[in-house]
């Protein structure tokens, strides 16, 4: 349904989200139950709209983050202008016969289902029966060699971490030497739901589309012709081709459930409880500029810039004028999302020198340097020795700068002492102590603030976690249209007046009755 | 509806001819006009390329190019071949035989383009058992058909006007070609053609008319517009039409208020 392609010019809200990345056990409940929701159908079933990785490790899809292979995200060209890596607008065009830089399956990985029916049916004999994998796209037997999690909790590290690209400095090769000693921690990821997003702009059809009201980026699935520029141009690979459809389908950031002011599945259904959701508003004139700040090290401040104080009467007026509802401005006021980037400033985004301007941000664990310290003889309850470690241990502190703040330690290294701070503080004030004000000095914290942050991030309340405003009641009447269908429709759905011709039928057939 | 028919013509052209070169290309065409309208109204949904690269690229990699860009110039050539009287070359100074040797060579370039291209798609259709598995009805209709819809054309044209004595189509099926367009068929122009031209110009028109069932729509779809649009685009939630806040469940049926 197109409706009229809105000027820019304003201020705009986001609903972004934040993960506390020290609470992630790597149980991927976040990844089942949004793949229960989303992706369990035919074509689909290698597509993780959220998955969670072992890091360091090569991700999923394999080496993703290997811009030079994959050509995903903004550079600059030699004039200094914002460019799609994969190329202009005419060499785009000449790609739709074969593009060059899509992954293929294997990049992925085959997906398999069981032979569950031997386990029943197999006649009496002295062995046990056993179900074993077929490929589901080719329905024969087939060894599994790969999967979306494959390194979970480093599994295989010796043999396949090496290949993460975030490992290509020279202070990298320790990292591989000193594996028995090495640092893992886990990373939830899905679309990020960019302010600057490169699928969008690579579609050539137009069927991409960023939503006005609260920035979650979707396809429509009606407008998609099957081009697949989208996934060559996301630098997260969180596109995916649905191979018995022929169209691109990716994370919605659970629209339906936004828009009634629940927090998506992921968030909802995550154990550690480590997510957060909230309003962002934003200068939508200055994303462009943002993106296209020169020095690398600057993007991170340069994104943060384009956020506005919610709490600013002018922001306000603004909002006002460009049609923000007032609750919405209320939410933007109590989001935790504008706390954690912009008051508090310790989540930062995935890497930030793709240029696209994540929505998605992170704030970085401090377990691979609390390890560091354990490992060096330490004490990791001193903050003494944590900040001795945040200083002097370079080999965590300069992966996860290439990780988040595109390679400055220096801004990972304040994150981590400033988390590392109100650990301490926060310890002596709970044992019952008066706590050590000036290790909240140091890091820049009030007292007050370390409480307010404290309890943002270890407490958490879900009403604290996720501050979601419904869809304006304004809009009640178009969400009513939409209560009973689905947003992705599935390609085998006996929808009345749905013609299928572009599915094949073996596929529609399987889709129907859900998986076997 | 052939009443356009002058005298003369029809006692010239037998009942067979009739069928062939007047009421099936007509109902092809028909069929490929009302099949797209329908199609577009109804299965916007399943209105794709139908991409398979993701399940097999190596082939595709080479394969598709050629196919395409191949297939770019031999519908240029056709448009020029049969749209164009012969008398118009004639006219800007192109001579009967520079526009016959141009065509041969351009044309055999683009068709060994088109076919080797096709002959790769299909192969990798056939040997991938993943792509194979995932073939439509409607791919194992239009695969075939467009093959023998190339192959007869590319025949035609090697067996008569690179190896053999030369034809001049322009004068026989482009004169009936065209007047199929200006609604004054002239069956008894192709009636004479050898086997091989009218085989292709029969299969070309069963293919207009698979064309709107098939996956062929997506070439409507080329996306020129993209050299012209804003790279972000931004939409609004979508809002039903003419909904005002309202308990009633807005009906399917719209602007019936």
């Amino acid at each position: 349904m197109p409706r009229g392609e809105t000027t820019v010019g304003r201020v705009m809200a986001q609903v972004a989200m934040v993960m506390n990345l020290d609470k992630c056990i790597g149980c991927h409940t976040c990844s089942v139950t949004c793949k229960q929701t989303w992706t369990n159908r035919t074509g689909v079933e290698y597509a993780w709209f959220n998955n969670v990785e072992t890091k360091p490790g090569v991700g999923y899809p394999r080496r993703y983050e290997d811009q030079q292979q994959w050509k995903g995200g903004w550079m600059l060209d030699k004039r200094g202008r914002l460019v799609l890596r994969s190329g202009g607008r005419i060499k785009r065009l000449l790609s739709l016969f074969s593009n060059p830089d899509l992954p293929s399956i294997e990049d992925y990985y085959e997906p398999v289902t069981y032979d569950y029916d031997n386990l029943v049916s197999a006649p009496a004999q002295k062995d046990v029966p056993v179900a074993r994998p077929r490929s589901v796209l080719t329905g024969k037997p087939t060894a599994i060699t790969w999967g979306a999690n494959w390194e979970d909790g480093l599994g295989g590290a010796p043999e396949h971490a090496g290949g993460d690209p975030n490992l290509s400095g020279a202070w990298a090769e320790k990292v591989k030497f000193e594996f028995e000693q090495t640092f893992l921690f886990h990373l939830p990821r899905l679309c990020e739901h960019c302010l600057n997003p490169a699928c969008v702009s690579a579609c050539p059809s137009g069927a991409m589309y960023k939503r006005v009201e609260d920035g979650i980026v979707l396809v429509d699935q009606d407008r998609c012709r099957g081009w697949r520029m989208c996934v060559t141009a996301c630098p997260y690979k969180k596109v995916y081709v649905n191979h018995a459809t022929g169209k691109a389908e990716k994370c919605t950031f659970c629209f339906p459930r936004i828009e009634a002011g629940q927090p998506t599945v992921c968030s909802e259904t995550c154990v550690g409880r480590l997510r957060y959701l909230g309003l962002l508003l934003y200068d939508a004139d200055k994303v462009g500029e943002a993106a296209a700040t020169p020095e690398e090290k600057d993007l991170l401040d340069a994104q943060r810039g384009v956020f506005l104080d919610p709490h600013d009467p002018e922001v306000i007026a603004a909002a006002r004028e460009s049609g923000v509802p007032e609750d919405w401005l209320d939410a933007a006021r109590r989001s935790p999302v504008y706390d954690l980037v912009t008051r508090y400033k310790v989540a930062l985004p995935l890497h930030p020198e793709y240029r696209t301007v994540p929505m998605v941000w992170y704030v970085p664990p401090l377990s691979p340097v609390l390890d560091a310290v354990d490992a060096a003889g330490g004490n990791q309850d001193d903050p003494d020795h944590v900040f001795a470690a945040v200083t002097r241990l370079r080999i965590p502190l300069e992966y996860l700068a290439e990780l988040f703040t595109a390679g400055d330690t220096d801004v990972v290294a304040g994150v981590l002492m400033k988390l590392t701070a109100l650990r301490s503080y926060m310890r002596e004030r709970t044992l019952g102590e008066r706590g050590d004000e000036a290790v909240l000095t140091a890091v820049g914290l009030t007292t007050r603030e370390a409480e307010d942050l404290h309890r943002l991030i270890a407490v958490a309340k879900y009403t604290d976690r996720y501050v979601v405003p419904a869809a304006h009641k304004e809009d009640a009447a178009a969400l009513t249209a939409m209560e009973n269908r689905c947003p992705v429709e599935t390609s085998g759905d006996p929808a009345p007046r749905k013609i299928m011709l572009g599915i094949p039928a073996l596929r529609r057939n399987t889709t129907a009755g859900g998986r076997p | 509806m052939n009443a356009a028919l002058s005298p003369p013509a029809a006692a010239s052209a037998s009942r067979v001819d009739l069928l062939l070169w007047v009421a099936v290309p007509y109902i092809c065409l028909a069929v490929f006009v009302v099949g797209h309208v329908w199609r577009y109204r109804q299965d916007q949904f399943g209105w794709t390329s139908r991409t398979t690269q993701l399940l097999e690229h190596r082939w595709l990699r080479w394969g598709s190019p050629l196919f395409h860009l191949g297939a770019f110039m031999v519908i240029a050539g056709h448009v020029v071949g049969l749209a164009v009287p012969d008398a118009w070359t004639e006219a800007v100074g192109i001579s009967e035989h520079a526009y016959h040797t141009t065509a041969v060579w351009a044309g055999s370039v683009a068709g060994v383009a088109m076919v080797t291209g096709l002959a790769m798609l299909c192969a990798r259709r056939l040997v991938t058992r993943r792509i194979r598995l995932g073939t439509d009805r409607s791919d194992k209709f239009l695969f075939p058909l467009l093959s023998a819809t190339v192959l007869l054309g590319i025949t035609a044209t090697f067996a008569h006007n690179v190896f053999g004595a030369g034809y001049d189509y322009r004068s026989t099926v482009s004169v009936w070609f065209r007047g199929l367009f200006v609604l004054q068929p002239e069956p008894e122009a192709i009636a004479g053609a050898p086997l091989l031209f009218q085989l292709h110009a029969l299969t070309a028109f069963l293919l207009f008319a698979a064309w709107p069932f098939t996956r062929l729509v997506h070439v409507w779809s080329a996306p020129v517009g993209y050299l012209v649009r804003p790279y972000v685009v931004y939409r609004r939630r979508p809002a039903p039409a003419g909904a005002p806040v309202s308990a009633s469940r807005p009906r399917s049926a719209s602007g019936s208020r």
